[in-house]
C-alpha cells in the first residue's frame, strides 16, 4: 500500500470506484481506494439491481438520466471484459391513492420537462404491460421504457478495473482506523495496514459513512437503516418490467437470468447498522407480493439477504465538500439509489475535486451539506 | 489429483460455470466464495451452491495455496431449502417472528 496519495477514498462500492475512474481520468495522478472487505460487499452488492429515472424531484432525474446514458455505453466506454447487463425493460410504478395518483401526475409532468419520455397509464393499460398484475384496487400507474435492470457486481468491477488500469491504487480488505485531522484539515488515514498521508478524503463508505465522518469529527444528518430482500428460482421470462408501489413500500422485477428480485421497505426499521435476515420480512413480501402479482406465489424463493440504506433527511444524497473539515469530501446518503445515480455521481464528484467545469455541477453544489443548515431539502416523494 | 479434470468440467450445475471460467477468476485475484458468486453466478442457481461450495473452495485453495479452513465463506441463511412465495403467505409466524410448527 502507498503510504502518501492525493486522493483517498473510503468504500470499494460501485460510488467509490466511479469517482475513482473519474478521477484518474480527468488527470488526477494518485488515486487510492480503501475497502474494509471485498469490491461491492455493502449495499452496492446487496442492492435490487434497479436503474430507474422516474423521480419526484429535478435533482434525482437530472443524476438518474446522466447515470442511465453513461450506462447504456458503459462496456464499450470502460473497455470491460465482462457484460454490465444492462437491460431496460421500464419501471411501472402504480399508485393505490389519491394522493398517488396527484403526485404521479406531477411527477410525469416534472420528468417529461427533463427529457425523460414517462408515461401515465390507466390500470387496463397498465395490465397491458404485465398481464398477471392484480388491477382491482389500482388507480393509476406510470411507466418509462428505458428504466431498467443491470448488474451492481459488474458496474463496479468495471469501474474498478479501468480504474486500476488508469492507475488507481485498491486495497481490498483493508479497514480504515481513523482520520489524521491537523488544524480543521484532513492530513491522512490510517488503517490496519499501515498509514497514508494525504489533504483529501472521501467518504464514499456507503451503510457505514456515518462512521468514517466521526472519525473526521464531521457531523451528518444521516443514519443507515437495513432493507431487506430476495431472490426466487429462475423461470422463464414473464415480467419484462419493474413492478413498484410506493403504497405497499415493495419493488419486483424479473432478472435476465429469469429469477425474481423483490424488496420492500418496512417503516418500523430502527435507525442501525444490523443486516441479519428475518422470517417476518419473508411473510410481509410474500403476502404483499402474492397479492398485487398473483401467479408469483408458485415461485420458490431460494436465498433472502439484507443492506443497508443511508438515509438522509429529504431521502437525496449529500455531495461535496464541508466547512467542518477542510479536504472532507462526502459522496454518501444515498437513501436507496445509490447504484442507480453512480455514473453521474463519478463525474461530477470528480470534477469539484479537481476544479474542472462540468454542466451539471450545479447539482452538486445544491446537494451540499449546508442545505440542512439552510432549510433548503429537496424531499424526494418516490422511495421504497 | 491436480490435473485429473479438463478446464471445461461444469462446477456449478445450476449456472453452468465450468472450472476454466472459476479459473479465470481466481486468476484475476478473487479468492472468496461472496466475490467468486457475484462476478460469476456460481452458487446463485435454484440449490445455492449446495454442489459447487466446496468445488469452489478446493479450486482456490489449489490455485493459491491456501488451506480451505481460510477461505471465506458466504452468510448461512434461511430458508434452507426453496419454498414458494405462496406457502409462505400462507404460514403463520409465532410472538417471536418464527414459522409456527404444525
Amino acid at each position: 500500500m502507498k503510504n502518501k496519495a492525493e486522493v483517498v477514498i473510503i468504500g470499494g462500492g460501485v460510488v467509490g470506484c466511479s469517482i475513482a475512474y473519474h478521477l484518474v481520468k480527468n488527470g488526477c495522478k494518485d488515486v487510492v481506494i480503501l475497502e474494509k472487505s471485498h469490491l461491492a460487499s455493502g449495499s452496492t452488492g446487496r442492492c435490487g439491481a434497479g436503474v430507474r429515472q422516474q423521480w419526484g424531484t429535478e435533482m434525482n432525474c437530472r443524476l438518474s438520466t446522466g447515470s442511465c446514458r453513461d450506462l447504456e455505453n458503459m462496456n464499450e466506454e470502460l473497455e470491460y471484459d465482462g457484460d454490465i447487463e444492462f437491460h431496460q425493460g421500464g419501471y411501472l410504478l402504480v399508485a393505490y391513492t389519491d394522493h398517488q395518483v396527484d403526485q404521479f401526475r406531477k411527477n410525469v409532468q416534472l420528468q417529461n420537462s427533463l427529457g425523460i419520455a414517462s408515461k401515465f397509464l390507466t390500470p387496463q393499460e397498465a395490465k397491458e404491460i404485465v398481464p398477471h398484475l392484480n388491477i382491482e384496487p389500482l388507480m393509476a400507474a406510470t411507466f418509462y421504457q428505458k428504466d431498467g435492470h443491470c448488474n451492481p457486481f459488474h458496474v463496479t468491477q468495471a469501474f474498478a478495473d479501468a480504474a486500476r488500469r488508469l492507475g488507481v491504487e485498491i486495497n481490498t480488505f483493508t479497514t480504515v482506523t481513523g482520520i489524521k485531522i491537523e488544524n480543521g484539515a484532513v492530513k491522512g488515514v490510517y488503517t490496519d495496514q499501515g498509514e497514508i498521508s494525504t489533504n483529501i478524503v472521501v467518504d464514499a463508505a456507503g451503510g457505514y459513512a456515518d462512521q468514517i465522518a466521526e472519525m473526521a469529527g464531521v457531523k451528518i444528518p444521516s443514519y443507515s437503516e437495513r432493507h431487506q430482500i430476495l431472490v426466487t428460482e429462475p423461470v422463464e421470462a414473464f415480467q419484462s418490467c419493474m413492478v413498484m408501489s410506493f403504497h405497499h413500500s415493495t419493488y419486483c422485477q424479473q432478472s435476465p437470468q429469469g429469477s425474481f428480485i423483490m424488496g420492500l421497505g418496512d417503516f418500523n426499521e430502527p435507525h442501525s447498522h444490523e443486516i441479519m435476515s428475518t422470517w417476518e420480512f419473508l411473510k410481509n413480501m410474500s403476502d404483499k407480493i402474492t397479492a398485487m402479482l398473483p401467479p408469483l406465489r408458485y415461485l420458490r424463493v431460494v436465498r433472502q439477504w439484507a443492506g443497508l440504506y443511508h438515509m438522509t433527511p429529504d431521502r437525496t444524497p449529500i455531495l461535496g465538500s464541508t466547512n467542518q473539515c477542510k479536504g472532507f469530501e462526502m459522496a454518501l446518503g444515498f437513501s436507496g439509489h445509490g447504484f442507480m445515480i453512480a455514473p453521474m455521481t463519478g463525474r461530477l464528484m470528480a470534477a469539484h475535486i479537481l476544479g474542472l467545469d462540468h454542466p451539471d455541477l450545479d447539482i452538486l453544489n445544491t446537494l451540499n451539506i449546508d442545505r440542512f443548515a439552510k432549510g433548503n431539502l429537496f424531499v424526494e416523494p418516490s422511495v421504497v | 489429483m491436480k490435473n485429473i479434470q479438463p478446464d471445461d468440467t461444469i462446477i456449478c450445475r445450476c449456472e453452468d460455470i465450468t472450472r476454466a471460467e472459476i479459473d479465470a477468476w481466481i486468476d484475476k485475484g478473487i479468492t472468496t466464495i461472496d466475490e467468486m458468486k457475484r462476478l460469476s453466478r456460481a452458487t446463485m442457481g435454484p440449490c445455492q451452491g449446495r454442489t459447487c461450495r466446496q468445488l469452489i473452495m478446493q479450486e482456490i485453495a489449489l490455485k493459491t495455496g491456501k488451506p480451505i479452513s481460510e477461505i471465506q465463506l458466504p452468510t448461512f441463511r434461511q430458508p434452507l431449502r426453496g419454498i414458494t412465495l405462496g406457502a409462505i403467505a400462507d404460514m403463520e409466524l409465532d410472538e417471536e417472528g418464527q414459522p409456527r410448527e404444525e
